[in-house]
């Protein structure tokens, strides 16, 4: 297995957001290193613990193992691919439900519908910053 | 920058905009006009002024006067303006204009288009009972520019990603090659129009709803009790005005009060002599389904 889940992974210390309420836990998965520390350091800026996870595949053991509140999701990955994933998320029927947010440079609306209709909860199209990451959790209730 | 120069740029935003720029201010001036300075070619703030000084120097003006009043905006901007509309002034008009059928609402300083645009997305999704009525909604914006933008109603990624869910997005745009435009038929529910809200705003009639969100606060206490009066004319007796979060008419504006349970909103005071909403006879534009 090539997962490097990391249940309390944190990254950076640019903790701006004031929040008194209990950490919500994101599931980050995508193949490149990068975006991932990217995304670990504005979440846990936003009052969450994360995890990693570099594949699909490596992501449906991590939520054998804990529901996260939230999975955020690329589409493009080896192992097993982001829509994939979600299929087999969303046929894992998790309780509570996690919020699945696709997070990818697959930007084509027939993408996009496609991962709606699979359960996708929201779509971040690459690039993305702060203000966009933030606006999208707020309407999940998330932030 | 020197104060000469800083005294001619504040008295400017203050004649083209009513934008009041004071000394503590001045980080703002060198944050949006030192871009359009190095466009030019000019070494700074101070050289900008020189070249605004010279005749003929209209565009330049305009760019500078643009930039200084284009805020960022984006859709659905603050939760709860949208939830007072949505949960209770517009059932509120629909219960009581039933018979007129017809509802008017004013976007004021409607910048690039998020807020009209977030307004017609939110009556088709969540009124269709509005479908056969006449619904006219006028968006203004002191700058040409912007509302050229906001006309075209093409957006990037970043712009639709900001406060817009998803299944919005899919329902309600076209995608035109990297940006998104918002499609037609809501396009043409809003009737975009230049203007300035320091001139005779009482000729665009009268509003059910007018929302002035996050503009007051650029302007001095004078200027802003001016412009509240006679929004508070263009508001029928049950009429609401919707203000920004930092903005209010208290103390400013004897014609308005605040509306129970509803924060930010106002409508006309108690006692304040109103005119009957007149049926309006400007463009009219039905909500299809």
């Amino acid at each position: 297995m090539t997962s490097i889940y990391k249940a309390d992974t944190m990254f950076g210390d640019d903790s701006e957001e004031t929040v008194s309420e209990a950490p919500k836990f994101c599931l980050i998965v995508d193949d490149s290193s990068t975006i991932r520390k990217f995304s670990a350091r504005l979440l846990t800026s936003m009052n969450f613990i994360v995890g990693e996870a570099e594949h699909g595949l490596a992501a449906v053991e991590a939520c054998r193992l804990v529901v996260p509140d939230l999975v955020l999701l690329d589409w493009n990955m080896p192992e097993m691919n982001g829509l994939e994933c979600l299929k087999a998320l969303r046929a894992m029927d998790l309780k509570p439900r996690p919020a699945i947010v696709m997070c990818t440079t697959e930007n084509v609306l027939p993408k996009i519908t496609e991962a709606l209709a699979a359960g996708a909860d929201e779509y971040i199209m690459k690039p993305f910053d702060r203000d966009v990451l933030r606006d999208k959790l707020a309407q999940l209730e998330l932030v | 920058m020197i104060p000469s120069n800083f005294e001619f740029m504040a008295a400017l935003l203050k004649e083209k905009s009513g934008l009041i720029i004071t000394a503590d201010k001045i980080y703002l001036l060198d944050a949006r006009l030192s871009p359009i300075a190095r466009k030019h070619n000019l070494a700074g703030l101070d050289a900008l002024v020189m070249a605004m000084r010279a005749p003929l120097a209209t565009a330049l003006v305009n760019e500078v006067v643009d930039a200084m009043t284009t805020n960022e905006t984006s859709f659905f901007r603050d939760k709860t303006p949208f939830d007072a509309l949505k949960n209770s002034l517009i059932p509120g008009l629909v219960a009581r204009r039933a018979a007129q059928r017809s509802i008017r609402i004013w976007s004021a300083a409607c910048s690039t288009g998020q807020e009209p645009y977030s307004l017609v997305m939110m009556l088709r999704d969540q009124f269709p009972a509005l479908k056969d009525w006449r619904i006219e909604i006028v968006a203004t914006d002191l700058s040409p520019t912007v509302l050229q933008r906001a006309r075209d109603g093409v957006f990037t990624p970043f712009e639709v990603q900001r406060g817009l869910p998803i299944q919005m997005l899919v329902r309600h745009f076209d995608q035109v090659e990297q940006n998104w435009q918002i499609k037609p038929d809501l396009r043409r529910m809003i009737d975009f129009r230049p203007l300035n809200l320091l001139s005779d705003i009482s000729a665009l009639g009268k509003f059910d709803i007018i929302l002035c969100r996050n503009v007051l606060i650029y302007f001095d206490q004078l200027t802003k009790g001016t412009v509240l009066s006679r929004m508070a004319r263009m508001l029928p007796a049950d009429g609401a005005l919707i203000l920004g979060g930092a903005e209010s008419v208290f103390g400013i504006c004897d014609a308005l009060g605040d509306v129970p349970g509803l924060r930010g909103v106002y409508g006309p005071a108690p006692g304040m002599k109103t005119v009957q909403r007149p049926e309006f006879q400007q463009q009219q534009v039905l909500i299809a389904s």
